[in-house]
C-alpha cells in the first residue's frame, strides 16, 4: 500500500518538474472565453478565436477556455486573471454577469465582451456591439427580390432584444422589396438543435416559402440544409456560410464580423489605446456586411443593395431597432 | 498447504487496486492519444497537476467535487439497493429548479430558513421526480431505465420551460433565471474568500456533502431500513420470501437516490451557478454521478474520494487548452477509467491465470519428484 502510494507521489512530483512556466516576454496576452456552445459551433465563438488566431504571432499570444455548463464561465474568467492576461474577450451576452463581476472585482483587468451592452458603464470593459440590423436589412432585400412564390422564411434561435434585430431587419428589407410578402417566423428557442430547425424549415416550404434566412447558430445549419434538399433559396448569418457550410443553396449571408471586432480590441490593447464602453461596429466602418451573392440575384437587386448600403452609410436611412417599430415582427411575445 | 500470494493474485483480490490500474491506464490512454497529436504528455499532465495542487487549485477542486459527491452518492444508493438510477441527471436538474425558484422568489426570507429550504424543496423535487418512475415500475412493470432516460428529457424541457417565465427569467437579456437571493448563497464571506487566498466560489457545499455522506453510509450500514434495501438488491426473492415488501422499498430507494440527486442539483445552484441557464443541452452532472459511483465502488466513503478525484480533472481538463491540450482528453481518460473498470472481471482473471499456472507448476513439480521416487525404488 504504502509503495503504491510513494510510486504515485513520485509520478505527481515528476510531471509538476516537467510543468515548464512560460517564457516571459512582451507579447500582449489575449484570453477568449467561450459561451456553452464551445469553440467550434460554426458560429460567433468560433468566428472570435478565428480572429484572434489571425493576429500577429510574434506579437500576441492568444488561447481560450470552453465553458461547459453557466457556472463555469467565472471559473474560466478567473483562470486568465490568474494566468494574467492582458486582455480577456468574453463571447455572447451570457457571460454578462459574470463578466460584470470580475471587471468589478478586478478594475485593472481589461474585458472586452461580444454582444452586450450592460457592462458599458465601467471604464475597464470594451463592449462589441454589431448593427445587426443593418445586415440583416440587406439580405432581407435579397430575399425579397428573389421570392417567387412572395413568401419568404425566417428562423430565430431565441427570443431577446439582441437578437430581434435580426429579425426586425430582415423583416424591414423583404417588405421593402416586395410588400406582399408573407414572412413566416419561427423561434427555435435554441441555438443548438439541428433537428428542430430543419423541421421548422420543412414545415415553412411546405407552406410556400422559397427563401429561408436564419439567425440561430446551430440550428440554422439544420436550416440550411433543409434549404439544400428542397432545392430552395437559403441565406446565412454571421459567416459566408456557402463558403462554410458548402451548400449551393445559400445565396448570401449576412455577416458579422465578429473576428474583426475582436483584433480590433487586441491591437488597441497593443498600441496602448484601450476604451471601454461601447464599439458598435455597423456598415460604415464595415464591420457588418453583406457575404459575395451567386448568379440568382439579379445585378438590378445588387444595384439596390449597394444603394441601400450607402444610403445607411450616409445616414440618409436608419433601420427600426425596436420591435414596436416593425409590426411585421411577431416573434416578440 | 498454505502459500505465499502471487502478486497478480494480490492485484485480482483487491478492489481498491483494480480502480487505481483502471486510473492509471486511463491516463496512460490519454498519454497514447496525446503522443499520436503530437502534443506534450509532460506539458498536459503537468498542468493538470499543477492546476490542482496549489490552494487556490484545490479549494476550486473542492468546490467543483460537491455536485459530483452528492450525485455520486445519490447512484451509489440506487446500486445498493439494486435499482440503477440513470435518472439522476433529471433528478438533479428539477432539484436544481426548485431550489433556485425558492431562491428566487423567497428570496426575503432570512438564511438560516431559506437555505434549509431551499434543500427540502430541491429533496422533494428530485424525490418526487424519482418515485414517479418507481410507480411506474412497481405499478405496471416498466423498466426503470427506459422510463428514467425519458424523465430525464421531461426535466429537461420543464427546466428550460420554469426558466422563460417572466417571475422567474433573467431581467437583462441572458437566456437564464434571475440570481437566486444572496440569502440562499452558500459562499463563504469575500473577505474571508480573499484573505485565504481560496477560489472566488468556495462554499459551504463541501460541509454539506460530507455530512451526507455519513448520513448515506449510516443508513445504508447501520439502521433496518438500509439492511431491507440492501436484501432487496442483493435478491429480491429471497428479500420477499423473508418478509420485506419489495415494492416499498424499491419505491424507498427511489425516493432517497432521487432527493439526493436534487440535494446535488440545490448545492450546485446554491455553491456555484447563482442561476439555471436555458440550457441547449444537457449539462451531465446526474450522469457524471454514475461515473463517480463506478469508481467509489458504490461505498459512501469511496464515492467521496472519487468525487474529488473528478472534480479534479474536470477542474483541472478546463486549463487543458492553456497548453493548446483539447478538453476532450478529459473525457478520453474518464471514458478509459469507466471502461476499465466496468470489465475489471479481467484483473480477477490475472490472478486466476496465474493461480492455474501455479497449480501447473507444482503439478509437475510433484510429478517429477514422484518419478524420480519411482526411479529410486526401480533402482532398489
Amino acid at each position: 500500500m504504502k509503495k503504491i502510494l510513494a510510486m504515485a507521489l513520485v509520478l505527481c512530483m515528476m510531471f509538476a518538474m516537467c510543468a515548464t512556466a512560460s517564457a516571459a516576454d512582451a507579447k500582449i496576452k489575449v484570453g477568449m472565453v467561450t459561451d456553452v456552445g464551445g469553440v467550434n459551433d460554426k458560429s460567433f465563438n468560433q468566428l472570435a478565436w478565428e480572429g484572434l488566431q489571425a493576429l500577429d504571432p510574434d506579437a500576441f499570444e492568444v488561447n481560450y477556455l470552453e465553458s461547459k455548463t453557466d457556472a463555469d464561465y467565472q471559473t474560466n474568467i478567473n483562470t486568465f486573471i490568474d494566468e494574467e492576461y492582458d486582455l480577456i474577450i468574453t463571447v455572447g451576452y451570457m457571460l454578462a454577469d459574470a463578466t460584470r463581476e470580475a471587471a468589478m472585482d478586478n478594475p485593472d483587468q481589461k474585458f472586452a465582451i461580444v454582444d452586450d451592452s450592460s457592462c458599458a458603464d465601467l471604464e475597464n470593459v470594451a463592449c462589441l456591439m454589431f448593427a445587426q440590423e443593418e445586415c440583416s436589412y440587406l439580405v432581407g432585400l435579397v430575399a425579397g427580390s428573389v421570392t417567387k412564390s412572395n413568401t419568404v422564411g425566417y428562423v430565430q434561435g431565441m427570443v431577446s432584444d439582441p437578437m430581434n434585430l435580426f429579425g426586425i431587419g430582415y423583416i424591414t428589407g423583404v417588405l421593402e422589396a416586395c410588400p406582399e410578402a408573407t414572412i413566416l417566423q419561427y423561434n427555435a428557442n435554441n441555438f443548438g438543435d439541428i433537428a428542430g430547425g430543419n423541421t421548422a424549415a420543412k414545415d415553412m416550404i411546405t407552406k410556400g416559402a422559397d427563401v429561408i434566412y436564419h439567425a440561430a447558430g446551430g440550428t440554422g445549419n439544420g436550416v440550411m440544409n433543409a434549404c439544400d434538399e428542397a432545392g430552395i433559396y437559403g441565406i446565412g448569418v454571421d459567416k459566408d456560410q456557402r463558403v462554410e457550410l458548402g451548400l449551393e443553396c445559400i445565396i448570401t449571408s449576412a455577416m458579422k464580423r465578429v473576428d474583426v471586432a475582436c483584433q480590433d480590441i487586441s491591437k488597441a490593447v497593443k498600441d496602448d489605446a484601450f476604451k471601454g464602453g461601447v464599439h458598435l461596429y455597423n456598415l460604415a466602418n464595415d464591420g457588418v456586411g453583406i457575404a459575395p451573392t451567386t448568379d440568382v440575384v439579379s445585378a438590378e437587386t445588387l444595384e439596390k443593395v449597394e444603394a441601400a448600403k450607402k444610403a445607411i452609410i450616409a445616414g440618409e436611412k436608419t433601420i427600426p431597432t425596436s420591435a414596436a417599430d416593425c409590426p411585421a415582427f411577431t416573434l416578440n411575445g | 498447504m498454505t502459500r505465499k500470494k502471487s502478486f497478480l493474485e494480490v492485484i485480482a483480490e483487491n478492489r481498491f487496486i483494480h480502480i487505481l490500474l483502471s486510473i492509471f491506464l486511463g491516463f496512460l490512454v490519454g498519454a497514447v492519444f496525446l503522443s499520436i497529436m503530437g502534443l506534450s504528455v509532460s506539458a498536459a499532465y503537468g498542468r493538470l497537476i499543477s492546476s490542482v495542487t496549489s490552494l487556490k487549485g484545490f479549494s476550486y477542486v473542492i468546490v467543483y467535487s460537491v455536485p459530483y459527491i452528492v450525485a455520486g452518492l445519490s447512484v451509489a444508493f440506487s446500486f445498493k439497493t439494486g435499482v440503477f438510477n440513470i435518472g439522476a441527471e433529471g433528478q438533479f436538474v428539477v432539484g436544481s429548479m426548485a431550489a433556485a425558484c425558492v431562491g428566487i422568489l423567497a428570496g426575503s426570507l432570512p438564511k438560516p430558513i431559506l437555505i434549509p429550504l431551499c434543500f427540502l424543496a430541491a429533496m422533494a423535487a428530485g424525490a418526487v421526480w424519482g418515485i414517479i418512475v418507481g410507480v411506474l415500475k412497481t405499478k405496471w412493470g416498466i423498466n426503470e431505465v427506459l422510463s428514467m432516460i425519458m424523465f430525464n428529457w421531461i426535466a429537461f424541457y420543464l427546466s428550460n420551460f420554469i426558466a422563460g417565465i417572466p417571475a422567474i427569467k433573467n431581467d437583462g437579456t441572458a437566456e437564464a433565471t434571475k440570481n437566486i437571493s444572496d440569502n440562499a448563497s452558500l459562499l463563504f464571506s469575500k473577505d474571508f474568500i480573499k484573505s485565504m487566498g481560496l477560489a472566488p466560489t468556495a462554499n459551504w457545499g463541501f460541509l454539506v456533502a460530507i455530512v451526507v455522506t455519513l448520513i448515506v453510509w449510516f443508513v445504508i450500514e447501520k439502521t433496518t431500513l438500509g439492511y431491507e434495501l440492501k436484501a432487496v438488491g442483493a435478491n429480491k426473492f429471497a428479500a420477499e420470501y423473508g418478509g420485506i415488501n419489495v415494492n416499498r422499498s424499491i419505491l424507498t430507494a427511489l425516493a432517497i437516490s432521487g432527493a439526493l440527486a436534487g440535494l446535488a442539483g440545490a448545492l450546485q445552484l446554491m455553491g456555484m451557478g447563482k442561476r439555471i441557464s436555458i440550457f441547449s443541452s444537457q449539462e451531465g452532472f446526474g450522469f457524471a454521478g454514475i461515473v463517480v459511483a463506478l469508481i467509489g465502488c458504490s461505498n459512501p466513503f469511496g464515492v467521496l474520494v472519487a468525487g474529488i478525484f473528478y472534480g479534479g480533472l474536470m477542474y483541472g481538463g478546463s486549463k487543458l487548452n492553456l497548453e493548446g491540450v483539447p478538453t476532450q482528453l478529459i473525457s478520453v481518460i474518464v471514458g478509459t477509467v469507466v471502461f476499465f473498470i466496468a470489465i475489471s472481471v479481467i484483473f480477477e482473471n490475472l490472478g486466476r491465470f496465474s493461480t492455474h499456472a501455479n497449480r501447473n507448476a507444482e503439478a509437475a513439480a510433484d510429478k517429477t519428484a514422484h518419478e524420480q521416487q519411482q526411479k529410486e525404488d526401480e533402482k532398489k
